[in-house]
C-alpha cells in the first residue's frame, strides 16, 4: 500500500501552555492540492512546520512519504512567508535558486547548477531576474524567485506559507497557474496556507479548515460551507461571498 | 620607495607584527562577514570586553599567560550570549550588552583588587603589535589555522543559516549548533587578537572590513573575499604608515579601514 504523502496523526502542539494545534489528524494523498485555511493564529504555519520537521509535537506525529517528518528534505520544496527573511542579504536571485538545488548556500556557482537554476527561473517567467539582487526585487518578483528555489530540486511535495501575501492579483493568478502546471508535469502534491478562500475553492482539491482544531477536511465544495467556516472563524465576515459563489 | 618599505620589513619586530596583523585580518575578515550580516556587530565589542575581564582575572591570580584565562572567560561569555539569544526574545545586541557590562565591571574589579595599574593593563586595552613575541605569534597562528579549518568547510552552512535560519533548518542544517560554533570561534579569535591590537580596537577589526565589503558586494561569497582582502590591505598600509609616521600601529590600521569604509560608502551604488 502506498503511504500518504503527508500523514498527520493526532498532532498537538503547545507553546507556553497555549495549544497551537489540538489533536489534528488527516492524510494527504499524492497529487492533491491542499489549501490550509483559517483565521490568524489558527496554527496553520505551525502545522507546516510540524510537516517540515521544524517543530516536534508534544503529542501525535507527522510523517512524509511514510517516514518521520524532516527525513527527506530533498523531496520537499518549501516557500516560506516572504516577510520573514532579511532582504539586505547580499545575493542574486540566481544564487537563491541554486541554494534550493545545493541545499547549502552556494559560493561559486557550477555550470550545471547555473543551467538548472536558469531553466527553473524560465519556467516561472523570471529569467530576467537572475542577476538582480534580492533587495531590488518587488514582492511578486521575490515570490517567483522563491518558487523557483522550491521547484528547482523537482520536489514531490511543495509546501507554501501564504505565498500570495503582498503580491498583486496578476502575480497571484500566475502563481496558481505555475503550481498547477508543475503538478500536471510531475504529479507532485501541493499544500498551501492561504487566507484567500476563493483561491482555496477554485484551485485546491482538498481544503483543511483549521483553528487550532481541524474543523473540516475534504473537497472544497463540502468543507467551505457556512457551518464549517462559522465554526472555525466564529463569524463569516467577508468569507460569506465565497460560499455562495 | 619600495626599497624603503622592504627595508622596514628587515626588522624582526616588524616581521612579527606584519605576520600577526595579517593573521588577525584573515580571521577577523572571515568571521566578521557572519557577525555583520547577522546584525551582531556589537558581538566583537562585547567579546573583546569579556577578554578584558578574563585577562584582568589572569593578572590578578598571577598566571604567566593571562590570555589563557581570558580565553576561558571569553568562551564562557560567548556561549552565555548565544544561550540568552536563543532562549529569550531579547535581541542579540541586548544579550551582548548585558555580558559586556558585566565583563567590564569584573575586569575593573579584578584590576582594582590587584592595586597595580601597570603596563600589562595598558597593553591589554590598546595592544602592542610591535612588541609581539614569538610565543604570542605561535598562539595567533594556531588560532588562525583552527579558525580556517572550522570555518572554511562550514562556510556554506553558516551562510545558509545567516540568510534564513528556518530554510537552512528545513534542509537539515543544524543552525543552533552552528551559532554556538560561530560564537565560540569568535571568542577564541578575539582573545588571540587582543594581544595584537588590544581590546578597544579588535571590535572594529571584526566589523569595519566586513561592513565595507558589504557595501561593495552583490554576493556573500564576494563579500567574504573582499572582507579578508580589505583587512589584509589595511594591515599592511596601517603598519607601514605607523612606522613612517611614528604613531601607534593599532590606530593607523583601523583608521585605514575607516578610510576605506568611507570611500565605499560614498562610491557604492545605493
Amino acid at each position: 500500500m502506498i503511504p500518504p504523502v503527508l500523514h498527520v496523526h493526532h498532532v498537538t502542539v503547545t507553546f507556553n501552555e497555549v495549544e497551537a494545534l489540538s489533536d489534528v489528524s488527516f492524510d494527504l494523498a499524492e497529487g492533491e492540492f491542499l489549501a490550509i485555511v483559517g483565521p490568524n493564529g489558527a496554527g496553520k504555519s505551525t502545522l507546516i512546520k510540524v510537516a517540515l520537521g521544524l517543530i516536534t509535537p508534544q503529542r501525535g506525529h507527522a510523517a512524509l512519504f511514510g517516514e518521520d517528518a524532516g527525513r527527506h528534505p530533498e523531496r520537499i520544496g518549501y516557500v516560506p512567508q516572504l516577510k520573514t527573511f532579511d532582504r539586505s542579504f547580499p545575493a542574486t536571485a540566481l544564487e537563491l535558486v541554486v541554494s534550493g538545488l545545493r541545499r547549502v548556500w552556494p559560493g561559486r556557482l557550477r555550470p550545471h547548477e547555473r543551467d538548472s537554476a536558469l531553466r527553473t527561473l524560465e519556467q516561472v517567467g523570471a529569467t530576467h531576474l537572475a542577476k538582480r539582487t534580492l533587495s531590488r526585487l518587488s514582492g511578486g518578483e521575490l515570490q517567483r524567485a522563491f518558487l523557483a528555489r522550491a521547484l528547482v530540486r523537482r520536489p514531490s511535495l511543495v509546501l507554501l506559507d501564504e505565498p500570495a501575501t503582498g503580491v498583486d492579483f496578476l502575480a497571484e493568478h500566475d502563481l496558481y497557474d505555475l503550481l498547477e502546471r508543475y503538478q500536471t508535469e510531475t504529479g507532485a502534491t501541493v499544500a498551501m496556507i492561504t487566507h484567500d478562500l476563493s483561491a482555496a475553492r477554485y484551485h485546491a482539491t482538498k481544503v483543511a479548515v483549521l483553528n487550532r482544531q481541524l474543523h473540516g477536511f475534504g473537497p472544497p465544495d463540502e468543507v467551505l460551507c457556512e457551518a464549517c467556516l462559522k465554526e472555525a472563524y466564529g463569524h463569516l465576515g467577508h468569507a460569506h461571498g465565497v460560499i455562495v459563489l | 620607495m619600495i626599497e624603503g618599505l622592504a627595508e622596514i620589513l628587515t626588522f624582526p619586530f616588524m616581521q612579527r607584527a606584519m605576520i600577526a596583523g595579517l593573521l588577525v585580518a584573515l580571521m577577523a575578515g572571515l568571521l566578521g562577514v557572519f557577525i555583520v550580516q547577522r546584525g551582531l556587530s556589537f558581538l566583537g565589542h562585547g567579546l573583546a570586553h569579556a577578554a578584558f575581564g578574563g585577562a584582568a582575572l589572569g593578572l590578578l591570580i598571577g598566571v604567566s599567560q593571562p590570555l589563557w584565562v581570558a580565553l576561558v572567560f571569553t568562551l564562557a561569555a560567548a556561549l552565555g550570549i548565544a544561550f540568552v539569544h536563543e532562549r529569550t526574545r531579547l535581541s542579540g545586541d541586548t544579550a551582548v550588552g548585558i555580558f559586556t557590562a558585566v565583563s567590564v565591571a569584573l575586569g575593573v574589579l579584578f584590576i582594582g583588587l590587584r592595586r597595580d595599574y601597570g603596563v600589562d593593563v595598558w597593553s591589554l586595552l590598546f595592544g602592542s603589535i610591535l612588541g609581539i613575541g614569538a610565543q604570542e605569534l605561535i598562539i595567533i597562528a594556531s588560532v588562525t589555522i583552527l579558525t580556517l579549518l572550522v570555518l572554511v568547510p562550514l562556510w556554506s552552512r553558516l551562510a545558509y543559516a545567516t540568510f534564513d535560519n528556518e530554510l537552512a533548518q528545513t534542509d537539515g542544517v543544524r543552525v543552533r549548533l552552528l551559532e554556538y560554533v560561530l560564537f565560540a570561534l569568535a571568542a577564541v579569535a578575539i582573545v588571540a587578537s587582543v594581544s595584537v591590537i588590544g581590546v578597544v580596537l579588535i571590535a572594529a577589526y571584526v566589523v569595519i572590513p566586513a561592513a565595507t565589503a558589504r557595501l561593495l558586494s552583490r554576493s556573500l561569497f564576494r563579500m567574504t573575499a573582499l572582507s579578508i582582502a580589505i583587512g589584509l590591505f589595511s594591515t599592511v598600509v596601517g603598519l607601514f604608515g605607523s612606522f613612517l609616521l611614528d604613531v601607534p600601529s593599532g590606530s593607523t590600521i583601523i583608521l585605514t579601514q575607516a578610510a576605506l569604509f568611507l570611500l565605499a560608502a560614498v562610491l557604492a551604488p545605493r
